[in-house]
């Protein structure tokens, strides 16, 4: 980072346009997002800035409102249920694939993370046909079930990842002390994974609880996601309430970040 | 000696054995065979070492005797058993692994007390059993670590622990000693040779290692190419190699291009590559094969004028001169152009110049005939 006693003043300069530009890209990349949080706690009902004065009326009005409430408890089940479904397949695919003896691992690993790849907009299309037929759309199941499909890829990414540097010797060990197949996932490979498996929950989790396009085809008033009311909010009426529902869901999705990385530097450690 | 006489020569019955592998194949792929055509019976209380090269098959025999891979043809005995077809988890088998194999999560009491719980040994009994597995391996005093906080040599007692606190009959090694620096290795194989003859279990064991199979086995069966080269205590093994590959691998030899002339007096006599004939014990019955004749490096030595009537007397053009402390290694271009190396102790060797012609002896007895 820092120049030698011997850099000339041209190399000096150079230093400092390189240490300004890095400034101005990650501003770029992150000021949208917290252009979000000073508006949320404004007392105007106009998106104006600087902000003149501050009040926390709008996060009085987003836990007062029961639409808005709903809206949040909806997301939260959603998100629950995504990430116990997308951690049990994804852990389980992840675990198949790794076996020395599975067949046409490329093409399988391909066709399951595929649901990260295709655009979101075909994912919401091809759910509503398809579901129509079963009756699920406009349900909480048919929500979940979607957000299962797109999650689960993420899952079998960072347990796949885990796997790399897990000794399968140890599953062999448990095996030759008396532990059947189960009883050694559960005491002894379980364990050892259990970083990437929790790395892919978070995921899981992230990915159900912001997803708006798919919600929107899915779901009726009963099951609007938060999301999915901070998109209609946006079209009916410009409120700042939304902004203070934006700076929960910033807040929740560092507080996942963070949680990610402290996880991720256990394991190097 | 054959496979077939080699079934009773440990104990004396046949009976005795515990593990008996009959026309075991082995292929990952249906084309290529790793293990062809096993046939090995290892007898109770014996110390039997699989030793070969990598990718000679001993791993996989003893990675389908711990019940990790199944063979594709032929069948494993193991107590008179059946049990191609039993999971490792019911066969009671100890396993020690190369890398060790010790769970990270859990702390080495409670890597020792794994096994014990799937047999029903809890509270009390467990912890007296753990607590004597350890001080066997002399670590009582390091139950509560993680086993990362632990040195090589002790994670490797840790492992042996593990494999021998729910008292198998039958404890198979895979190399493990292999991550140890020397003189904590040679320790660790008289350790463990010790803890099997006090507890009378079975061994087998894998490793390249030809001085760890010679220090530590009743019996080694060497492997090469899928086969069972040689299978013999290390005494016959060392001094009677049955062919070409057993007398490159265990040990060093001199092996020589030669051909069968006739015999005399109980010995062979052999037609070198340089039409110089040398005589040699007489082992090999077909005179049409090729020949090898193989003679250690620690049985040449300088001729001279005490040099008894009788010997083999060949003379070579220096090559290289090593000092090596207690003995000179020497090579000679002898033959029409092979290479001949000589193990001179420092007591009688003298300097010698590359380039000058040294004479060199051997006893008859000392060179043995290979085919191949």
């Amino acid at each position: 980072m820092w120049l030698p006693s011997y850099a000339t003043p041209s190399e000096r300069m150079m230093r400092i346009l390189v240490v300004v530009f890095a400034i101005l890209v990650m501003l770029f990349l992150i000021a949208p997002l917290f252009i979000i949080v000073p508006l949320s706690f404004s007392k105007d009902p106009f998106f104006t800035l600087p902000v003149r004065e501050y009040s926390l009326r709008w996060y009085a009005d987003l836990f007062g409102n029961p639409r808005w409430m709903e809206a949040m408890v909806n997301s939260g089940i959603a998100a629950v249920l995504t990430t116990i479904f997308a951690t049990t397949l994804g852990t389980l695919a992840a675990l198949g694939i790794a076996r020395p003896d599975f067949p046409a691992r490329r093409f399988v690993m391909a066709l399951l993370i595929s649901p990260m790849i295709v655009p979101i907009v075909i994912v919401a299309v091809g759910s509503y046909l398809f579901f129509g037929q079963f009756g699920l759309t406009n349900t909480r199941a048919g929500l979940v079930f979607a957000h299962t499909a797109l999650a689960t890829p993420f899952v079998v990414i960072t347990v796949t990842a885990t796997l790399s540097t897990y000794d399968t010797n140890l599953t062999r060990a448990a095996n030759s002390l008396g532990a059947s197949g189960l009883s050694a996932f559960f005491r002894v490979t379980l364990p050892n994974i259990l970083p990437g498996v929790i790395s892919g929950a978070i995921f899981a989790f992230a990915t159900s609880f912001d997803e708006v396009v798919v919600a929107l085809f899915l779901t009726a008033a009963e099951q609007r996601t938060l999301p999915v009311q901070m998109f209609s909010g946006i079209r009916d009426q410009i409120n700042p309430t939304i902004m203070a529902a934006a700076t929960m869901l910033l807040a929740l999705s560092i507080l996942l970040f963070a949680a990610l990385t402290i996880l991720t530097r256990k394991k190097a450690r | 000696m054959t496979a077939l006489q080699d079934r009773t020569s440990a104990t004396g019955k046949p009976d005795d054995a515990l593990v008996r592998f009959t026309e075991v194949k082995k292929s990952y792929d249906g084309i290529q065979y790793v293990v062809k055509d096993l046939n090995l019976d290892v007898a109770k209380g014996e110390f039997l070492t699989m030793l070969g090269p990598s990718g000679s098959g001993k791993t996989t025999t003893l990675m389908m005797l711990g019940g990790f891979e199944r063979p594709t043809l032929g069948h494993i005995l193991l107590d008179g058993k059946p049990v191609e077809k039993l999971p490792p988890e019911k066969r009671n088998i100890g396993f020690v692994f190369q890398n060790y194999a010790l769970f990270p999560h859990m702390t080495v009491a409670e890597n020792v007390a794994f096994p014990l719980r799937y047999r029903g040994i809890r509270g009390d009994a467990a912890r007296e059993k753990v607590k004597r597995a350890l001080g066997r391996v002399s670590l009582e005093a390091m139950g509560d670590r993680k086993p990362a906080q632990l040195s090589g040599g002790q994670q490797q007692r840790v492992a042996l622990a593990r494999a021998l606190v729910f008292e198998p009959s039958l404890v198979l090694m895979d190399e493990p000693l292999g991550a140890l620096d020397k003189q904590l290795r040679e320790r660790m194989q008289i350790e463990i040779k010790h803890l099997q003859t006090s507890l009378g279990i079975t061994m087998v064991y894998v490793t390249h290692d030809q001085s760890e199979a010679l220090t530590m086995s009743d019996r080694i069966a060497v492997f090469h190419d899928g086969r069972i080269q040689q299978l013999a205590d290390p005494k016959t093994l060392y001094n009677a190699p049955e062919n070409r590959f057993v007398a490159g691998f265990i040990g060093e030899n001199n092996t020589m291009a030669c051909s069968l002339m006739g015999r005399e007096t109980g010995l062979a006599v052999v037609k070198m590559a340089d039409g110089s004939t040398l005589k040699a014990s007489d082992t090999v019955l077909s005179a049409d094969a090729d020949l090898t004749l193989s003679v250690r490096p620690e049985n040449i030595m300088l001729a001279g004028d005490q040099t008894p009537p009788g010997m083999n007397l060949f003379s070579g053009i220096a090559t290289d001169v090593f000092f090596l402390g207690d003995h000179m290694r020497l090579s000679v271009e002898a033959f029409g152009g092979q290479t001949v190396t000589a193990r001179i102790p420092i007591a009688v060797a003298r300097t010698f110049a590359p380039g000058e012609t040294v004479h060199l002896a051997c006893m008859a007895a000392d060179c043995r005939l290979l085919e191949g």
